[in-house]
């Protein structure tokens, strides 16, 4: 049986175009926001959701989805909170991924976890900090619930590696467009083309791209060559600088109709 | 131990959380490090290196007065404090500098709490011409203003860090995001052996030597090995590297202390294996400070080199093996260790070694006038005169 994850690649595979996939963390901007937010997304004609576990030491993550976190959790966001998120972008007919550093999957219960996700309707987690190398209990947890194990390539990777990494994921593979942390950039790297290329000569999973997509045009330039584009900060952003909640869900949806014309737009 | 290949795991503990971004880095420092510790050319460098610029081999000094404050035992201080920079972060530093020049890489980034590892880091840079980049949380960097100073004039960049709680866990995280952004030509040079394999290992070897001389040197000196080596304990680099060789003596007891802060009930510590619990933190799987959500819980301590809630994870599996003990020191008994080193044999430690000097007055208590303690004088006081200053009410 496939994850609704994997039925939407089909989907846009066959519609010859990307998949538009958005970022929030959980209990961001708060918890109610949070599901608005969702909602908003998944009206505006997003893809995917992807819920952020909140961690207090982010490595992977730039200014902007720190801040962000920081906010989550002083209002004491918990893995309860992510997966009622999760169920609210999945009750709504989208694809939906929980991405989280290790630590709170170790903490909650690596089996205990993976369980939750496919109870909330999750299709798969990313897991920014996990080699393949320290995954074997996880491998297991994920195949036994049904879920895709989604792994992140970056531009560093050898194309071995890239093979290796390739094989061991479910869904589609993350490639990381940049060396970097997460963030808005001026302009999305040519190293993500190039690193998309390498990736479809490893496996024929859909690759999505995340890491400084902020602009429809930027959308359409990476959905000419990938299967996916993630936006995270972008929507962050507008929802940090907003006056209030309302504003901030009428400006994200805003964005996010215009990058869903922009993933149709690259080919 | 092959020399071909490193340990990544000590038991259930170390191994690699990173971003895959850097695992390419992390296999290439790898296997630098596996060819360096079998090239007799290398080894000369630094062997070299640490006679003239160190000045090792540090001495052992034994302190019978503040040995009467600790049972009447036979104390030995092992003084990695009379290292060039002030402490034993150098033994690391220099090794990570050859070894980055080996790399080909022209540019270190590292992270600081007290400023020590930092000013070990910028020291190194400026010997070997390296551009240096230190992550400093914010709050140390006016906790530790001098150490800032000093590693200015060396010649570093000094990058205060806002995030989080804006001490040394943030400038790590910091640090990590740099690399992860300029891995191609930068060298992380991490101050302990915590963070992804191979740092634990790798910063455990350049470290080693301090056990290694100790070791001869209380055999000339008594004759027989000491009953129990001591050390503090934040990350655990100068603690590993004074036990690892008496690992194999299984008749010496190894004791680790860690900073227990106002007190492992209240909270406010970082004493990490005393009150912490298994989990993964800055690329390694150890002990660490968190809640129930596996959210990292801030450490306290009145030494800032010590407030740190993780630790490395060679500590985490000696402690559950039972071949290392590990308990906690609070402020206190810190600070009135310190004044008594001070006082009684005109040695100023840094408030990080007093932690293990308060460990030796239990210790020497329990043991008694036969017992022989050797304790790693891991660095100078000069550093904490402001915090002891203020702590004693010494107007300034």
């Amino acid at each position: 049986m496939s994850t609704t994850l994997e039925e939407l690649f089909v989907k846009v595979r066959a519609e010859n175009r990307a998949a538009l996939i958005a970022y929030i963390p959980a209990g961001f901007p708060s918890k109610e926001g949070c599901a608005n937010a969702i909602k908003a997304l998944v009206a505006a004609g997003v893809d995917a959701i992807e819920i952020g576990f909140p961690y207090s030491d982010p490595v992977m993550d730039g200014p902007t989805i720190q801040e962000a976190a920081d906010i989550s959790l002083k209002a004491g966001t918990n893995a309860a909170d992510v997966f009622a998120a999760l169920k609210v972008a999945s009750d709504s007919g989208t694809a939906a991924v929980v991405m989280t550093y290790w630590n709170p999957i170790e903490k909650y219960g690596v089996e205990k976890f993976a369980e939750s996700i496919a109870a909330n309707g999750g299709s798969g987690v990313i897991t920014p900090d996990l080699p393949i190398e320290e995954s074997d209990q996880w491998l297991a947890a994920v195949s036994a619930h049904k879920i895709n194990p989604i792994y992140v390539v970056a531009p560093s990777s050898s194309d071995l590696r890239i093979a290796q990494v390739s094989a061991k994921t479910g869904g589609f593979v993350y490639a990381a467009s940049i060396m970097g942390v997460t963030g808005a950039r001026a302009s999305v790297s040519v190293d993500a083309a190039e690193l998309v290329g390498r990736v479809r000569t490893a496996t024929s999973l859909p690759v999505a791209v995340g890491l400084g997509v902020s602009t429809r045009e930027q959308a359409k330039l990476v959905a000419a060559y990938a299967d996916g584009v993630i936006v995270g900060s972008a929507f962050i952003k507008l929802l940090l600088n907003a006056d209030d909640e309302k504003s901030g869900l009428m400006a994200i949806s805003e964005l996010a109709k215009d990058l869903a014309k922009g993933v149709r737009e690259g080919r | 131990m092959s020399i071909d290949e490193l340990p990544g795991r000590f038991g259930q503990y170390g191994g690699r959380f990173v971003p895959e971004a850097l695992i390419g880095a992390l296999n290439e420092l790898e296997a630098a490090h596996i060819s360096a510790q079998s090239d007799s050319a290398f080894l000369a460098e630094l062997a070299q290196l640490h006679r003239t610029y160190t000045g090792r081999p540090s001495i052992i000094t034994e302190v019978p007065r503040f040995g009467e404050y600790a049972g009447g035992a036979r104390i030995i201080l092992k003084r990695e404090d009379l290292n060039h920079t002030g402490s034993h972060k150098i033994n690391n530093v220099l090794g990570q500098a050859l070894l980055t020049k080996r790399m080909g890489k022209k540019r270190i980034i590292a992270e600081t709490g007290a400023g020590q590892h930092g000013v070990a880091a910028a020291t190194a840079a400026a010997l070997f011409g390296l551009e240096c980049v230190v992550y400093m949380g914010l709050e140390d960097t006016r906790r530790q203003s001098l150490n800032v100073a000093r590693m200015k004039l060396l010649g570093a960049q000094v990058v205060p860090v806002t995030s989080g709680s804006q001490t040394l866990k943030d400038a790590i995280n910091e640090a990590m995001r740099d690399w992860v952004t300029n891995v191609a030509d930068t060298h992380y040079m991490l101050g302990t052996v915590a963070g992804p394999h191979p740092f634990p290992t790798m910063v455990r070897d350049y470290h080693k030597i301090i056990g290694i001389e100790a070791r001869e040197q209380v055999l000339e000196l008594c004759g027989k090995l000491p009953d129990a080596v001591l050390a503090c304990i934040g990350g655990g680099s100068n603690a590993i590297g004074i036990f690892h060789a008496f690992i194999p003596d299984s008749g010496v007891r190894l004791i680790g202390f860690e900073a227990g802060g106002d007190g492992v009930e209240t909270g406010r510590h970082a004493a990490t294996i005393t009150g912490g619990s298994p989990g993964v933190l800055h690329g390694t799987r150890s002990y660490v400070l968190q809640d129930e959500n596996g959210q990292t819980i801030e450490s306290y301590s009145i030494s800032a080199g010590l407030d740190y809630p993780g630790v490395g994870p060679e500590h985490a599996y000696l402690h559950d093996i039972g071949r290392a003990e590990y308990r906690a020191i609070n402020d206190d008994q810190a600070m009135n260790a310190f004044s008594l080193l001070c006082k009684t044999e005109g040695i100023i430690p840094a408030i990080e070694t007093a932690h293990a000097l308060a460990g030796a007055m239990i210790i020497g208590n329990e043991l008694g006038p036969d017992a022989t303690l050797l304790i790693n004088l891991s660095g100078r006081g000069d550093k904490d005169v402001q915090t002891a200053a203020e702590y004693f009410g010494i107007p300034l």
